[in-house]
């Protein structure tokens, strides 16, 4: 019988120990990406380690809050991350962002220069982000079910779409519409406002079809809503794969977005780093992963050498006309937070 | 004969029930289209990509070796903590049982990240972490496939075997666990299941650069799965449905050997 | 004493059980018993009794017990059925039946939502046959359809496995002495099964409770699971201490309910469910 335990004990150990990951060494050592999933044309990611060889284990998450989970908890030494501007407005207001010297940076004159004015809101001084991916929120909807010309938020509510639309199941995106199409700031704190929103998301609650945030785009290009609340990111490919299918931002204004790359204050090798983050800027491998996903790309020589089809494209390169009346999220205090999520826990449980 | 007829009948929904998603999957495997709603036309060009996606290969590696090892280490300390559980008191036996259903009873992402937070203590994430997680959720299962076979069993057999001068283990080996068997093989079939199917345990507890199948998909999501993975699952699926046929083909004269043995011992 | 030294075999799952579930649990219930500032607060563990939360918890116990029940009135009659053909490589077919869990998980429940969404496979059928369309998807219904497809193999494989072990002679016996087809299967197989049927309400009750992801791709994110509530404190709210909280009042409910479930079989002390 001890033979027995111990032969478990062995074979338990033995197999522990057979694992891969101990003692890996590359010769320009390693970094740790941390980046949305299917955000970054993984050919690049051998390009760069083949130029360099800077060997590079890559992460990914689909939310922003995934990411400072994972990140917060120390698990893992992140050294360049990826995610949403109030996320990158935490991070950097809680120590963790390295500060770094763009200017210093061989490729960073292609990132168009608005774009230090988008990031005044997180990033005063524009000493920690890099700008990676940008867009709008709006409605992605199909012109053979929707005869009217959509150009309010206003379709969202009025029923005339009762069970056939698609919103965010996404608590700021959700609050942002609702905000919005009332006339508030989407970055109100005011307790009357918010409510008023969460009131009107609750009765519109029974014209939903399904609250979804990654199948969205899928499903009306199936045909199964005939519009959606969506990433303006995902209108390019909609519209490929369902050509009836149109984005527009409502008059009454939306959310601008943009998605940035920081480097961590955990990171020990701010050389490789900043390489990384200059490759991000060239313009081949900015076009690569432009055309990875098809996000809009605030790098301005990727954009001027784009065909006339995606410069036209209100979807793919946001005009500033367009983009007029949108805000910029910003990190809400702990109070406004708490009322959000008890609201939009209402709001789902309705 | 009606009622063998409507036996037969009932079976038979009851696989259209099971085996009709993995026909749509199937199917998608084939969709020249990349969106998983449409379908644009058929193609074996997912299967010829399949093996130049280094991704989904090296994920399939893991996840394979994942699977095998948790599952393996499971059934043994299963199997041993079985005996022990089967051979306590009752009110031990309740303690154990208690324990043994806590890692069924947490919601996932509670496990997921309570062992996140003790691994990062003492291990860098990474094969091994996920490994002992996994080993953690499946030994339940086992538990819980081998318990009511000792409960059928004869154990006067075992006993008697001993009590004829048989050592312990010579009695163990040769009675009790080829009774044992099919529950021990019930139970590591069920953890390689349920380890290849784990997502958010796995997510919390994995380290950087290391995917499973299971993690990979998560986040093709947004983007669309790529069909080199419903062409992986099909290939995987069928290769395990072949693999059982076989085994049920070379087997099947055998277990009624065994069979007819038993009922003459009986 | 031999029963004594049987039991030291179970000693590397004690050890595996302090390493791996009870040391994390700790972090767990430490987590609930604090507010997210760090002072002492049985707040996370009364929130249960919130109108939001008290509802997503009926409704998983609600949809739970559906799900269980359905999975037995499918699983039962199928390995009886089993038990009494001449199939002659009966756990093959118990394989065949748990088989589909190797398809991925997330996989499964997206070509669920492919099959019964509103312009979906099934209705594709529906309406070129001219019988009409289903319209189940984004409702209770969709949820528990989901969960009894993915959790019926776990009742399946015990299931099958009770009734297949239960001896031919016992119930030959009992026809012998004249018993009809209705007291052979309530005096006999269910009471020799009863063990089988509990470690199968266990593997369905229990990730019907917890599950999260089938609600929201099914249930279109409009209905609200105690998982769900869960998942977002954790995952989007970021407020550990009450996910914890409301984990540690779900695992005693979760406790509760098998305990009733497993009654009948743990008084004679050879239950599964605790």
């Amino acid at each position: 019988m001890k033979k027995t335990i111990a032969a478990s004990l062995i074979l338990i150990i033995s197999s522990l120990c057979l694992l891969p990951g101990c003692g890996k060494s590359s010769s320009g050592g390693s970094l740790t990406v941390f980046n949305y999933s299917e955000y970054l044309d993984p050919e690049m990611i051998a390009k760069f380690t083949k130029e360099t060889g800077i060997e590079i284990k890559y992460e990914e998450a689909t939310t922003p809050e995934e990411m400072y989970t994972k990140f917060t908890s120390g698990a893992i030494d992140y050294d360049l991350l990826c995610t949403s501007d109030y996320m990158i407005k935490r991070l950097i207001d809680e120590g963790q962002a390295e500060s770094v010297d763009f200017s210093s940076f061989e490729n960073y004159k292609n990132i168009d220069p608005k774009f230090a004015g988008y990031s005044k809101s997180y990033d005063p001084e524009g000493k920690y982000a890099l700008p990676y991916f940008w867009g709008t929120v709006g409605i992605l909807y199909n012109t053979k079910q929707v005869k009217a010309p959509v150009d309010s938020w206003d379709v969202l509510f009025d029923g005339s779409y009762s069970g056939q639309i698609i919103m965010q199941d996404s608590m700021r995106d959700s609050f942002m519409v609702a905000l919005k199409y009332l006339g508030y700031s989407l970055n109100t704190k005011d307790e009357n406002e918010i409510r008023e929103a969460a009131e009107l998301l609750k009765k519109q609650k029974s014209d939903v079809s399904s609250y979804l945030v990654d199948e969205a785009r899928d499903e009306v290009v199936a045909e199964n809503a005939v519009m959606a609340v969506v990433y303006s990111g995902e209108a390019y490919l909609g519209n490929e794969y369902n050509p009836d299918l149109e984005y527009v931002i409502p008059k009454e204004g939306s959310n601008l977005w943009i998605d940035s790359w920081i480097i961590t204050k955990k990171c020990k090798n701010k050389e490789a780093a900043e390489k990384f983050l200059d490759f991000l800027c060239r313009e081949d491998v900015a076009e690569a992963n432009f055309e990875y996903i098809y996000y809009s790309t605030p790098n301005k020589a990727v954009v001027d050498s784009m065909d006339d089809e995606f410069k036209n494209n209100p979807a793919v390169v946001p005009t500033d006309e367009s983009v007029g009346n949108c805000e910029i999220y910003e990190a809400l205090d702990a109070d406004t937070t708490a009322l959000y999520n008890d609201l939009w826990k209402e709001i789902k449980s309705e | 004969m009606i009622a063998k007829w409507l036996g037969k009948v009932y079976i038979g929904i009851v696989m259209v029930f099971l085996y009709a998603p993995i026909a749509v999957l199937i199917a998608l495997s084939f969709n020249a289209s990349k969106s998983r709603v449409l379908w644009t036309g058929f193609t074996f060009r997912w299967y010829r990509t399949l093996f130049g996606s280094s991704a989904i290969m090296k994920a399939f590696g893991t996840t394979l070796a994942l699977a095998l090892l948790s599952a393996a280490t499971a059934s043994l300390i299963g199997l041993f903590a079985a005996l022990g559980i089967y051979s306590m008191r009752k009110s031990g036996r309740r303690v154990m049982l208690f324990f043994t259903n806590i890692p069924l009873l947490n919601a996932d992402i509670v496990t997921g990240i309570a062992l996140m937070l003790w691994f990062v203590r003492f291990l860098p994430l990474g094969f091994s972490s996920i490994l002992l997680a996994h080993v953690t959720f499946n030994i339940p299962y086992v538990i819980l496939c081998i318990l009511p076979k000792l409960e059928t069993m004869d154990i006067r057999q075992f006993e008697a075997a001993r009590d004829l001068g048989a050592t312990t283990l010579y009695a163990f080996l040769r009675i009790m666990l080829p009774g044992l068997m099919p529950g021990i093989l019930a139970g590591f079939f069920m953890a390689v299941t349920m380890s290849m199917d784990d997502f958010v345990i796995t997510y919390f507890t994995k380290g950087p650069g290391v995917n499973t199948l299971s993690t990979l998909i998560y986040g093709e999501i947004r983007k669309g799965i790529k069909p080199e993975m419903y062409a992986l699952s099909s290939v995987l699926f069928l290769l395990v449905l072949i693999i059982l046929i076989a085994v049920n083909i070379l087997t099947g004269s055998k277990e009624d050997k065994y069979i007819t043995k038993n009922k003459e011992i009986g | 004493m031999k029963r004594k030294r049987m039991q030291l075999l179970s000693i590397p799952y004690v050890f595996w059980i302090i390493g791996f579930t009870v040391i994390p649990l700790l972090f767990v219930f430490a987590k609930a018993a604090t507010s997210p500032e760090g002072d002492a607060t049985f707040g996370n563990l009364i929130a249960i009794f919130d109108p939001v939360h008290r509802k997503a918890l009926f409704l998983s116990i609600e949809l739970a017990f559906v799900s269980s029940l359905v999975c037995i009135l499918i699983s039962y009659p199928a390995a009886l059925i089993i038990k009494s053909s001449k199939i002659r490589n009966k756990k093959t077919l118990q394989f065949i039946m748990i088989l589909p869990m190797w398809m991925n998980f997330i996989l499964r429940i997206l070509a669920i939502q492919m099959l019964i969404s509103k312009n979906g496979i099934i209705n594709h059928f529906l309406t070129a046959a001219g019988i009409g369309r289903i319209n189940i998807i984004n409702t209770e219904f969709a949820i528990v359809l989901g969960m009894v497809y993915d959790y019926l193999p776990y009742m399946l494989l015990p299931v099958l496995n009770g009734v297949l072990a239960i001896p031919d002679d016992i119930i030959e016996a009992s026809k012998d002495l004249g018993a009809d087809r209705f007291t052979v299967l309530t005096k006999i197989m269910l009471p020799l099964s009863l063990s089988a049927i509990g470690s199968g309400i266990t593997m369905v009750f229990v990730p019907s409770m917890t599950e999260f992801v089938i609600a929201n791709i099914l249930g279109g994110g409009k209905i609200q699971l105690l998982g769900n509530v869960i998942e977002q404190e954790f995952s989007v709210s970021m407020n550990w201490n009450l996910g914890s909280g409301l984990s540690v009042t779900l695992m005693v409910f979760v406790l509760l309910t098998t305990l009733i479930f497993g009654r009948g079989d743990s008084d004679k002390g050879r239950g599964f469910v605790i």
